[in-house]
C-alpha cells in the first residue's frame, strides 16, 4: 500500500489518523488483534520506529490496548468509536459548508443541493 | 539499541581542500539514517572513512566500539556507489563469493530477494541492466546480518517501480540492533522510511535531527526543508 502523505505535519501524526479512520469505518475490527509493527511499517512503508510512535499515541488516545505480550488489540469501548466517527462528520461537514459559501451558496440553497444528491 | 557509531571532530582533507570538517555525531543502533547532501558535499568521503578505504583522517570514528579496522570491516556492509563485479560473473558466483567472505551471508535470504527483483541467478553481469545490477547488490548487501549497512546511494539507476521493492527490502531488513545508512539526493521517495536525516554542506554536518522533529518544527516535508537549507 503506498500512502501519500501530506508534506507538513509529522509522519506519526498522519498514520494516527490514518489508523484511526480504519477504526471508525470498522477495517480494523473491535476487539480484533492488530498487526505487528514490523508487518504494519512494511504495510504503509514507514520506518518501524515511527509507526511505534504512532500505535503508542492510538494506544493512549485509547483506540488500542495493549494485553501483555500478545499484543494489541482495537479498542471495544464502541462509545469512543461513535463518538470518533461523529468527530469526522462534523470536521467534513464544516469544511464543505465553508467551501460551498466560498461559492456563494445560502444555506438553503446548500440544503437543497444535498437532497438532490442523496436522491 | 546503544550507541553503535560514535564520530568525533573528524576531518579530512585532500591537499588544501577540506572535504569533511570538523564533523561531529552519534548514531544508535535500530535506526534508518538518511545522509543528504548535493555532490561532492562530503558523504562518499564520510563512508570511505567508515567503512575504512580511507584512513588519513583526523579525529575519533569507533563503530561498535572499535576503530575502522578488521573488526569493523566485518560488521559493515556496505554498497558503494560504483558496480564493482566483472561482467562476466553471474549472480551465483557473486554468492559463492560473499560466503566465503563474509561469515554473516544469508544465502538463502540473497536468493529469495533474488526471485522477488525478478533476477536471474544464472544471467551474466555484463548482460544485465544498470538497475539490475544495482538490485543484485542490494541484494548482496543486504543478505549479511551486519550491524551497520552504509548504502551509497542505493536508488540511483532504478525506476519507481524496483525503488519500491528495494525500500521495502530496506524495511524488513529492520532489526532493533543494526544501523542502516542510506545517502540519496531522492529524498522524496525515501523520507518516511528514516529515522532522522543528516544534512551535510560543503563537508560541514548543518543538521542532525529526527525526520518527523523537522516536520513538526518547520511545517515542511524533509524535501522542501533540504532545498530550503540548501
Amino acid at each position: 500500500m503506498s500512502i501519500v502523505f501530506s508534506q507538513n505535519s509529522p509522519i506519526y501524526l498522519q498514520l494516527v489518523e490514518i489508523m484511526k479512520l480504519k477504526i471508525v469505518i470498522g477495517v480494523w475490527p473491535v476487539g480484533e488483534k492488530v498487526n505487528s509493527v514490523r508487518d504494519l511499517a512494511l504495510l504503509f512503508e514507514v520506518n518501524p520506529n515511527t509507526m511505534q510512535r504512532a500505535l503508542a499515541e492510538l494506544e493512549r488516545q485509547g483506540f488500542l490496548y495493549a494485553e501483555r505480550t500478545a499484543g494489541r488489540y482495537v479498542t471495544k469501548d464502541q462509545q469512543l468509536i461513535e463518538d470518533t466517527r461523529h468527530g469526522m462528520a462534523e470536521a467534513y461537514i464544516v469544511d464543505f459548508c465553508e467551501n460551498m459559501k466560498e461559492l456563494g451558496y445560502s444555506k438553503d440553497q446548500i440544503i437543497d443541493l444535498i437532497i438532490k444528491e442523496a436522491k | 539499541m546503544g550507541t553503535l557509531m560514535e564520530i568525533k571532530d573528524l576531518t579530512k582533507r585532500y591537499g588544501h581542500k577540506t572535504v569533511l570538517d570538523n564533523i561531529s555525531l552519534s548514531l544508535e543502533s535500530g535506526k534508518i539514517v538518511g545522509l543528504l547532501g548535493p555532490n561532492g558535499c562530503g558523504k562518499t568521503t564520510l563512508m570511505k572513512v567508515l567503512t575504512g578505504l580511507i584512513k588519513d583522517y583526523t579525529g575519533t570514528v569507533l563503530i561498535d566500539g572499535q576503530e575502522p579496522g578488521v573488526y569493523t570491516k566485518s560488521i559493515i556492509s556496505y554498497l558503494p556507489d560504483k558496480e564493482y563485479f566483472s561482467g562476466n560473473k553471474r549472480p551465483s558466483d557473486m554468492f559463492d563469493l560473499f560466503e566465503e567472505f563474509y561469515t554473516d551471508f544469508d544465502r538463502k535470504k540473497a536468493e529469495n530477494m533474488l526471485v522477488d527483483f525478478d533476477l536471474d541467478p544464472m544471467q551474466k553481469m555484463k548482460t544485465m541492466s544498470l538497475g539490475m545490477q544495482e538490485k543484485l547488490q542490494i541484494a548482496l548487501v543486504m543478505a549479511r546480518n551486519a550491524k551497520v549497512y552504509l548504502l551509497d546511494e542505493p536508488l540511483g539507476g532504478i525506476d519507481p517501480l524496483s525503488r519500491d521493492k528495494i525500500l521495502n527490502t530496506i524495511l524488513r531488513n529492520y532489526s532493533e540492533n543494526a544501523l542502516v545508512i542510506i545517502s540519496t539526493h531522492l529524498i522524496h521517495d525515501v523520507e518516511t522510511i528514516f529515522d532522522s536525516v543528516l544534512m551535510i554542506r560543503r563537508g560541514n554536518l548543518i543538521v542532525n535531527k529526527q525526520v518527523d522533529e523537522i516536520r513538526a518544527e518547520s511545517g515542511k516535508s524533509i524535501e522542501e526543508f533540504f532545498k530550503e537549507v540548501f
